[in-house]
């Protein structure tokens, strides 16, 4: 210890250093409540149960609009020509196979997107930015171009895609729309969000 | 009142803190009408919070009786309609202004140094004001507050590996709702106004550190008389408190013509769409933000790819940031300045309300087509003035400023 007025620098940086680190890790403890409060709550996570919908009404190429999680899903009963011309769009999709796992459940990953070919099940929101795309059926309109052989287009940032849900190169939308799970529980009935026992 | 004054003057620095900013403040004499912006947006920051207050007395932060409160203080409180449209109408004012003083910077060069923190600090309330305005646009709960909303907070979702996770926990929930509105709510009438008002008092005590540039951009402080005051100055107060009572009365001129005559701005302002409750299944047909966002909208919407779509958008505000970088010419003001600089800053601000008008017209092959090449102008100014800022032809710069 010295007896004059000579100061430890060393000593005091070390000091002050360390008091400062501690402080900033109890300061980051803090922030963690904070931070995590504005996670998703008990309630939102349970909210969102499965719905069951019937669909022995829908005509072909008509779609219906039901809410689950608050997000529209589709549900398309596509013609025998629609399903048809699918191929013709595979050379112009960025991934015709739906080979993206993530965009669909495994019973979805086929050239149709769909548990029945015929009947489309997709969650309506675009995967750029989330919007939700408007339905074209029609062919070739002028405003979507000559190639254009039905499929959903969206009004934010002119994302297109086929009538699988499948997204074309060149549009901002980096990935095909996504499939939610499900399954039938009878011919004409198709339960969302739950796919448990399913095929 | 002397003894009054010097009472507080013991106690706290009444006096000095007047002399310092007002008083004392010697600013360049040769200020022209591009200098009003500045206290006009201070003006409209307080027009802002003053209306603002008066509308959370009244406002419902809730996603089932938001948009009925809305309606409510327009139809049911009294002038509630007018604290309304003095609300939405300073945001746009808000914005015109804060363009118009940036403008200003870029033209006079007043980022330059000793002025880069005066910039850097300018730039930061434009990115709060920013964030302030979309927080705002949510709260009314009609559909384009929605899907305006869907929209940005999705671009987070470009950034690779925690993309999804961020969005998630920006908005609470999986998808907007309560969650998403109530927090807005308290960011946009308390958070963000208070780092607001910070950054502004930031700005104004950087800017009256190294002083005002002015048109000439020549620095008064060189030459001083013998009591140290610029000879090119005069006292901020009383001469250009008077000069902006006048930026004031023709500016509140304009903005009680939009107030009384057009206060939804022909739907540029307050969208059609928006007088709509929200409906999460239903995008409206033709979605554009409001129109102080368009031209880094129209810059998102020219790249067909996600991630780098976000990133052109997002470097399109960046880049102004390093402007006192970018640009490495030592003559500040555009007077002294070479003709390739006039003209790009020209095209610059061209491809700046070219690219605002794009973002509002439904999306056509053309119009991706132009919104790529007046994208391409636009970041072609930075580059452009980077590369010829170096060697730059200048004119000679006087030594006092000019009449």
């Amino acid at each position: 210890m010295s007896t004059d007025n000579v100061v430890d620098t060393g000593r005091r940086r070390f000091l002050v250093a360390s008091t400062s680190v501690v402080g900033a890790i109890g300061a980051g403890f803090v922030a963690v409540p904070f931070i995590s409060s504005w996670m998703p709550s008990e309630r939102a996570k349970n909210a969102g149960a499965p719905v069951e919908v019937d669909i022995s009404k829908l005509e072909e190429g008509r779609l219906l609009i039901v809410e689950w999680q608050s997000k529209p899903v589709w549900i398309l009963r596509r013609s025998k020509k629609t399903l048809a011309d699918l191929a013709k769009n595979d050379d112009r999709l960025r991934d015709p196979d739906s080979k993206n796992a993530a965009q669909q459940p495994p019973y979805a990953q086929n050239h149709y997107r769909s548990i029945k070919p015929e009947i489309l099940v997709l969650v309506g929101i675009c995967t750029h930015l989330g919007c939700s795309p408007t339905y074209r059926p029609d062919i070739a309109p002028a405003d979507l171009g000559e190639n254009w052989l039905g499929g959903f287009f969206c009004p934010c940032h002119s994302s297109r895609f086929d009538l699988a849900g499948r997204v074309f190169q060149g549009v901002p939308a980096p990935s095909n729309l996504v499939v939610p799970p499900y399954k039938y529980l009878s011919d004409n009935v198709i339960r969302i969000g739950d796919d448990k026992g399913a095929a | 009142m002397g003894k009054l004054i010097g009472w507080i003057d013991d106690r706290f620095p009444l006096t000095k803190l007047w002399n310092e900013h007002l008083a004392e403040y010697y600013a360049p004499k040769n200020f022209n009408f591009w200098y009003f912006f500045g206290s006009l947006a201070l003006m409209v920051l307080v027009i802002q919070i003053l209306s603002g207050i008066f509308l959370t007395m009244h406002y419902k932060p809730d996603a089932a009786t938001a948009f009925a409160s809305v309606e409510y203080i327009m139809r049911d409180v009294p002038y509630g309609w007018l604290i309304r449209y003095i609300h939405s109408t300073g945001a746009t004012a808000f914005f015109i202004v804060v363009y118009l003083h940036m403008l200003r910077g870029l033209m006079y060069g007043s980022y330059k140094k000793p002025r880069e923190l005066i910039w850097l600090f300018g730039m930061f309330i434009y990115l709060a004001l920013m964030a302030e305005a979309f927080m705002g646009y949510l709260l009314p709960w009609g559909q384009m507050s929605y899907w305006g909303a869907q929209v940005i907070i999705s671009l987070f979702s470009a950034i690779p590996v925690i993309g999804d996770d961020l969005t998630l926990w920006i908005r609470g929930d999986f998808v907007i709702g309560d969650a998403t509105l109530n927090r807005f709510f308290a960011l946009h009438v308390i958070a963000i106004p208070f780092v607001l008002v910070f950054l502004v008092i930031a700005h104004i005590m950087a800017l009256h550190e190294v002083g005002s540039n002015n048109p000439d951009g020549v620095e008064i402080k060189k030459n001083k008389d013998a009591n140290g005051i610029p000879l090119d100055g005069i006292p901020f107060h009383p001469y250009y408190t008077v000069k902006d009572i006048v930026g004031v009365v023709v500016f509140l001129f304009f903005f009680s013509t939009i107030l009384f005559y057009f206060p939804d701005g022909g739907g540029y302002m307050l969208e059609h769409a928006n007088f709509i409750a929200s409906d999460p299944l239903k995008t409206p047909e033709h979605i554009a933000p409001v129109w102080y966002f368009t031209p880094f909208y129209a810059i998102l919407r020219a790249v067909p790819d996600k991630l780098l779509g976000v990133g052109a958008m997002g470097a399109a505000i960046v880049l102004l940031f390093f402007m006192p970088w970018i640009d490495r010419c030592n003559v500040k003001s555009i007077r002294y300045r070479s003709v390739i600089y006039k003209a790009n800053l020209v095209v610059f601000c061209i491809s700046f309300v070219v690219l605002g008008w794009l973002a509002m017209q439904p999306v056509t092959e053309f119009i991706t087509f132009l919104s790529r090449v007046f994208s391409f102008l636009y970041f072609a100014f930075f580059v452009v003035l980077f590369i010829t800022s170096k060697n730059e032809k200048t004119l000679p710069v006087p030594d006092r400023v000019t009449s």
